[in-house]
């Protein structure tokens, strides 16, 4: 039973009496708007933030008491623009955790292949460099990079948030069929209420470093709480129009 | 008799001095190397010594060359060859690009690219060695080139105090008051450091990644 439980908050103003559970399998969807906390709260995740207070629970055991390397490498992490390494090409991007864990090599190689075929990319481009590819390219290869050692957790900071709207919605898609066949345990940060409705399904609304609702995302649009019609009403439409576009 | 007539007739003599000057050159910027970077990348992992190590090689850069040759020269094991004592000076005025531009080009490398990297479990040691040093490359080798090209330059004055190389002419020349064998150190001297300059700059681009 995998239940990951924050019970924590951190540095003085960051985030403070967080409390939030992501349940297994499902998408956890932090929203806010910059400086809510949401980054800093995945980041608590994978131990590249620690909690100055509390603890960080993933997989029944706290952050603090894991050994950092081993935590991280079960964690798939996917950044904006990708964060993809300059100098190596799509392949050894994407096979970097296996190449650290000591995978053989064509193990690796098969396993790149499977996984370019998975995002929706031709297996060619594998020897392509990240400022060959196009951008909703290079965040494919981001994704595929976070699951390539096949990590039951998947930590996405804004990963579309770079994108024109089209490859947006396209890899939005993507994610959406994806995650119905993998079944991972995701926590996604995003500002963008349409991403958070269409993608997550559970929102955790963050304000001022302190978590104000998590509510299954069917009932988030009902809420009445005045910071979530707030955030609804900077969207414009009413949220059940949104529902219905998305 | 012109400086190139000069140059012909006593080819033997100009080789050898610059071979003397290259070796100089040469043996300094190679322990600076290997002590600049690896002090640039410490400085990078605990940043309260940044400021006693770049402000340490910053005041050895402010010593006049010629002083310093002189300090060092009652020093036992090193006074007692001149060249010895050539190369460790030349080696300490390297050490200011070379620890600058390791530190720069590391702290320049792209803090989302960096993350990521320790996001995905990467131990320091491995952050360090395969996406730090190699994106930092071509600043840090850019300070080699900086090193080199200001060591060719001073490597003259250690002839000051008797070690040899292309300042033998220039020395010699002022104290006969005769330029011609003033160029005559100074022009393959000249020559040495637009090499260098050239060759680093090529390996520079050749190395820099993106």
């Amino acid at each position: 039973m995998r239940n990951v439980a924050f019970r924590f908050p951190g540095g003085q103003t960051l985030l403070a009496g967080l409390n939030l559970q992501v349940r297994r399998g499902e998408t956890l969807v932090l929203l806010g708007r910059s400086g809510s906390g949401k980054t800093t709260t995945l980041k608590l995740i994978n131990d590249l933030v620690s909690p100055t207070e509390g603890d960080v629970i993933v997989d029944g055991r706290a952050t603090r008491e894991w050994d950092r390397i081993r935590l991280r490498r079960g964690i798939g992490y996917v950044i904006q623009e990708s964060g993809l390494f300059p100098h190596f090409t799509v392949e050894r991007n994407i096979g970097l955790v296996p190449e650290i864990e000591g995978w053989p090599a064509d193990r690796i190689r098969k396993r790149v292949t499977e996984l370019l075929q998975l995002v929706g990319l031709d297996p060619t481009l594998a020897s392509r460099y990240p400022k060959e590819l196009s951008g909703g390219q290079r965040q494919r290869v981001g994704v595929a990079r976070g699951l390539a050692a096949d990590p039951p957790i998947l930590l996405m900071d804004e990963p579309f948030g770079a994108l024109d709207a089209i490859t947006r919605a396209e890899l939005q898609r993507e994610f959406l069929a994806l995650q119905r066949r993998l079944q991972k345990t995701v926590v996604f940060v995003t500002h963008d209420l349409r991403e958070a409705l269409l993608l997550g399904t559970r929102i955790a609304l963050m304000e001022g470093g302190k978590l104000v609702v998590a509510l299954p995302t069917d009932e988030f649009t009902s809420s009445t709480d005045p910071l979530v019609l707030k955030y609804l009403d900077a969207f414009g439409a009413t949220p059940h129009d949104q529902r219905g576009s998305a | 008799m012109n400086v190139f007539q000069f140059i012909l007739q006593n080819h033997g003599e100009v080789l050898e001095l610059t071979l003397e000057h290259l070796w100089m050159v040469v043996a300094s910027t190679f322990l600076a190397v290997l002590i600049g970077i690896p002090l640039g990348i410490l400085v990078t992992r605990h940043p309260g010594w940044n400021k006693p190590v770049l402000g340490g090689a910053n005041i050895i850069q402010t010593i006049p060359s010629l002083a310093l040759f002189g300090f060092l020269l009652p020093v036992p094991w090193l006074g007692a060859r001149s060249e010895r004592l050539a190369i460790l000076a030349l080696t300490l005025y390297a050490l200011l690009p070379l620890i600058r531009n390791t530190y720069a080009g590391i702290k320049g490398v792209d803090p989302a690219v960096v993350e990521a990297g320790r996001g995905m479990g990467m131990t320091d040691r491995q952050l360090l060695f395969r996406i730090e040093l190699p994106l930092a490359l071509g600043v840090i080798i850019a300070g080699v080139r900086v090193a080199t090209v200001i060591s060719v330059g001073l490597a003259t004055i250690a002839a000051a105090i008797g070690a040899g190389g292309l300042g033998e002419y220039i020395f010699r020349g002022l104290a006969m008051v005769n330029n011609q064998l003033i160029l005559a150190g100074a022009i393959p001297a000249a020559a040495l450091a637009l090499l260098a300059d050239v060759s680093f700059g090529w390996l520079e681009r050749r190395l820099s990644p993106v």
